[in-house]
Order: structure tokens, then sequence, then C-alpha cells
């Protein structure tokens, strides 16, 4: 199967790069679910065959990366750091506001599909925190009203 | 994205180009860029090595290693090809630098790569950045893509005849991928188990040939060093601790942020007057001073200089330059007990002291913290994680360990507190 043009752009350009095929396969996943939404039966399949490996090995994968998920998710994945620093400056109280707001709780998405919650591990923010990415996109020195705020402003995008 | 930070005791190296706009090639060049990799091209890789050597440059992204030894230690000749690789998969608690030599200077990654292939004799080089870091990999693919451009990469490099490659590899998340042979494994397309050693990746690494792995703070340097000299460099810092880092200072300080001060800097200062003081006008109870699997120093102990040989003096590590500090407003068992659950999430499984044991931390603290603890398990916390400490492949184990060892010793009454049966007194007090 082919996938998306830019996909298979990207994926014929990593081949070049380097000398064992099979080290296209974790950028490959990603890269696939973020235009998927999560690893299809299909993408998985069609993934093990170009690389030729199982479909098992390519499972194994997927399940030591935290990013990489089976499971569909919301339009906009919500991920709060409540590491450490995030949680020294208050990520905790981040984490509720957010939950309370969305209304789901960890790896959970919202009846209409636009949002999933989850708290994460550190995400690389930690003279900024508390700190949360929307899919790629970093939101930093949140605070309560300012996490509503991000929501609201993704929820308004998403109607667009 | 992230803000920038400054302070007058700032020594500007690394991030002499931060905010400069210089992820614009030309811009770059204006600002010295490619003069270093050009002078590698008309040195022998002996120079370059020996130059890096006398600006005791050591390896930024934890263990501190001397990097020109790292580098001599890549035979000369090899029957596979030789790799390069910068580790950019920043992810240990408390440390936020590398992101900001992403993005406000990509050039200097790949002109650091490139030397140090010239150096070793590799015609490759991989950038590994984390997969959170989405909007990184884009500035750097583009600085890769222009560089290429120009020439500057490629199969005659500056018209040298010479042959360097570079690639930016993304990942997907995992902070034990970090660690050098995990690294390795997922570049390689798998899960990121470490393997054991010997051999080193120096002789036996990515594809099974030599491979030379540093941090991209590490590899940020060293154009600098190249163009400075390494005495230059060397003289910034303390005897064997050459040059600059880039501080991540987080938690409860007034002015987080990531500073860049000279080796040997001293640790109370950074904490007060370069981050401005503890905020909310509390008192400072702890300092992790190297990103978050160091031992933990109490209040009294900071009065120490900043560089690898001072922390390890003192007990601890300079680590990964994250300076996470703590106000006495915090739970320590609670903080112990979200970084073991941290390790227990990251723990790859591979080898059974770091499974089990960060495991048995996590619950153990967790049902401690909620008041149902007792005595025994304060001794059973510090018994376990000196039982994982050096038991493991990778240091996954010892990162988990440490903070606990530390942590149980040096604050045992803040557990004693909690054996009253009810919940944190911590928590009580809010």
């Amino acid at each position: 199967m082919q996938f998306s043009e830019n996909f298979e752009k990207r994926y014929s350009d990593w081949l070049t790069h380097y000398p064992l095929k099979r080290s296209v396969l974790v950028p490959s996943l990603l890269y696939l679910q973020d235009e998927l939404g999560y690893l299809t039966e299909e993408a998985i399949r069609e993934m093990a065959a170009r690389l030729e490996l199982t479909e098992l090995e390519v499972r194994s994968v997927i399940s030591y990366y935290s990013m990489l998920t089976t499971k569909p998710r919301g339009k906009y994945n919500v991920q709060v750091c409540t590491n450490i620093c995030c949680m020294l400056r208050g990520a905790e109280e981040i984490f509720e506001t957010a939950k309370k707001k969305l209304g789901v709780g960890h790896k959970q998405t919202t009846a209409d599909g636009q949002f999933s919650l989850e708290e994460v591990e550190c995400i690389g923010a930690c003279s900024w925190g508390p700190a949360m990415q929307v899919n790629y996109d970093f939101h930093e020195n949140l605070t309560p009203e300012k996490t509503e705020q991000v929501i609201d402003d993704y929820k308004k995008q998403g109607t667009q | 994205m992230a803000d920038l930070v400054s302070h007058p005791d700032e020594v500007k190296v690394v991030s002499r180009r931060f905010g400069l706009g210089a992820a614009n090639l030309d811009r770059y060049l204006e600002l010295d860029g490619y003069k270093a990799a050009q002078k590698a091209l008309q040195m022998t890789p002996d120079a370059i090595i020996a130059e890096v050597k006398a600006s005791s440059l050591r390896g930024r992204g934890g263990a501190g290693f001397p990097t020109g030894m790292k580098w001599s230690f890549v035979p000369k000749e090899s029957p596979r090809p030789k790799y390069i690789l910068c580790n950019g998969d920043e992810s240990e608690p408390g440390t936020c630098k590398d992101r900001l030599i992403f993005e406000h200077d990509p050039h200097s990654v790949i002109e650091g790569v490139m030397i140090a292939g010239l150096a070793v004799g590799s015609e490759q080089g991989y950038i590994y950045l984390r997969g959170e870091y989405r909007y990184l990999i884009e500035i750097m693919e583009k600085a890769v893509a222009d560089a290429y451009a120009r020439g500057f990469l490629g199969d005659n490099v500056f018209g040298s005849g010479k042959r360097f490659h570079a690639a930016v590899h993304s990942g997907a998340g995992a902070y034990e991928v970090g660690e050098e042979s995990a690294l390795m494994e997922s570049l390689e397309g798998k899960r990121g188990v470490p393997r054991i050693r010997p051999p080193f990746p120096a002789v036996i690494g990515l594809y099974g040939g030599p491979t030379v792995i540093n941090n991209a703070e590490t590899m940020a340097n060293v154009p600098h060093i190249l163009l400075g000299g390494g005495e230059w460099y060397a003289g910034l810092g303390t005897p064997k601790n050459g040059g600059t880092r880039l501080f991540c200072l987080s938690g409860a300080v007034e002015r987080p942020g990531v500073y860049e001060l000279p080796l040997g800097y001293n640790l109370k200062k950074m904490i007060y007057e370069v981050g401005g003081g503890i905020w909310k006008g509390r008192k400072l109870k702890a300092v992790t001073p190297g990103g978050s699997s160091v031992p933990i120093l109490k209040a009294e102990e900071i009065d120490i200089p900043a560089d690898f040989d001072s922390m390890q003096k003192a007990g601890t590590f300079l680590g990964s330059g994250g300076v996470i500090v703590i106000d006495d407003h915090t739970c320590l068992v609670k903080y112990l007990l979200r970084t073991e659950s941290f390790y227990q999430h990251e723990s790859c499984g591979w080898c059974i002291p770091c499974r089990e044991g960060t495991d048995w931390l996590k619950k153990t603290l967790k049902r401690f913290h909620a008041g149902g603890g007792v005595m025994q398990d304060i001794d059973n916390l510090a018994y376990l994680s000196e039982n994982m400490l050096g038991r493991t492949f990778c240091p996954l184990g010892d990162a988990a360990a440490m903070p606990a060892i530390a942590i149980v010793k040096k604050f045992r009454e803040e557990f004693e507190a909690h054996l009253d049966g009810k919940p944190c007194p911590f928590e009580a007090a809010k």
C-alpha cells in the first residue's frame, strides 16, 4: 500500500541515510502515526513487509516507545508533564485543571474525539515549568488560567 | 520558543549565538560559522584530538568523560565504516539545554559532528533528537539541507575532496535511549535495550563499526575549541574541567532558566544570585545538582564549585547540568516517589535489579507517602536501592538508586514524620 505523498517522500529519503533499512522503523512509525492518528493494523503490516520484519517485531518496537500508540487518540493530545521540575512549580494543579476542563482522565479521550489527555514524563521544559505539549507544541510557564485558555484556543481551532 | 535569560556572570561560548538568528546559514557564517570545520580540514586527525584534549572538554551529557580521550579510543584502521552519533535525546528530568542549542545554533552541532568525523576518520554522522522535539527536528533538518546545498556536507566538503554526510534522526519517546548503547539500538530500529560493555562503542558500535557518541552540547563546543584553542577553553573552567556549561536552573527559584557559566562557578551563588534566590520568600531545603538521577545535596552542602570533580568530592555528580532547586514546602518523600515513578516507567525491564527495584521503590514510597508506612520500610528503601547500584547493563538502575540512597540517608526524619499513620504532613499543612 501507499501512504501519503509527503510520507513516501520522507521515507525514500530516509532509506538513503542508513546502511540497514531497519533504521527507518522508529521515525517511520512516528510520522505515520501523525498522519493516521494511531498505528493501524494495516500500517503495522505494511511497515513489517517493507522492512522484512515480522509484525511481532514491529509491535515489540511500538510497545517500547512511549509516543507510539495502536489506539485512536483525540485530534489534540494534551500531554501535561508532572515530573519533578514541573511538580515543584505546581504541575499537579495544571493536570487537575486539564482533567476538569476536558472531563477526562489520564490516557482518555473526549466523547467528541477532539481531545486526549495524558500525564507525561519530562518533556525538556524544566526551566519553563509547569509545561505541557499539545501534539508537538510546547506551552510553558503555565498557570491554571493559562491552561484553560490554551485548551479553549484549541477548542476554537477544532471547530473552525 | 523557550524563553532566553541572561546574567552578567555568564560566559557565553556555546550560547554565544543564541537569539542572533544563527539558524540561518548566512547569519551563521557571519558569526564565524564553519570556520572551525575548514580549519579542521587543514589539520591532521591527531592534531584535532590533541586540541580537544588540551581543552579538557568533558562530556556534557552526564558522565563527564574526557571527549578527546573518547575520540582517541577509536582505532585508526577499521574494516567497517566508523560513525559519529550526536546524542540529542535530552530526557533527564531537569535538563533542557540541548533544546536551546538545536533551536538557536543548529549548525554548531553539525560542525561539531563533522569535526569529530575528521578527527576519527568517519564519513557519516547521525544527529538523534528525541521525538517530542519535532520543531527542533525540523530546524535541524533544514540546517543539514542548507549545509548540503552549499557543499559543506557531501562527497566533497568545502572542496577538500573529503566526504562527510550527516542525517537527523527522530526518536519516539524513551528516556533510556539517552544511554549510549540503547541509543545505538534505537538508531538501528530496535527497542532501546542497552548492550553489555565491553566491547565499547569506540571499537564496536553502530552497525558494528567504531562509533563516537557525544552529547549535543559537547559537539557544539568543539568548533569554539578549534577556533579559540584548547588552552583558552581549558582556562575558562577549573583544572581538568575545561570550559563553560549550560546550567538549567529549575524548580523553586525566582529566575529559572538556562545560563552558561564557567565550570567551577559556586553552586550557592548560582542559585541565589544568578537564579535570584528561592521563590515566594521560602527557604532552601535541598538541591539536586545534575539532573534527577544524582544524589541530593542538603541546603548547607551547596557552597561548592560546580564542576565535575568538586561535585564528586561532595558525594554527588554534575551530571547533565540540571540544577533542581527544592524549597522547604516540598515533601521529599513525595519528590522521591515522583522520581521513582519516572524511573519505573522508563526501565526497559531487561535487567532484573532495575525492573524489580524501581517497581518496589515506587510501590513502597506510594504506600509510605499515603500514611501506610512502617519503620522497616525506611531501611528497606535504603537496602533495596543500594543493591540496585552497579548491577545493571546501563546506568538507569544507578540513576534510580542514587537519589533514593541519598534522600533516605540525608532526610530520614522526613520519612519518620510520615509514620503516624496519617497522610503526608506537608499535604496536611496546605
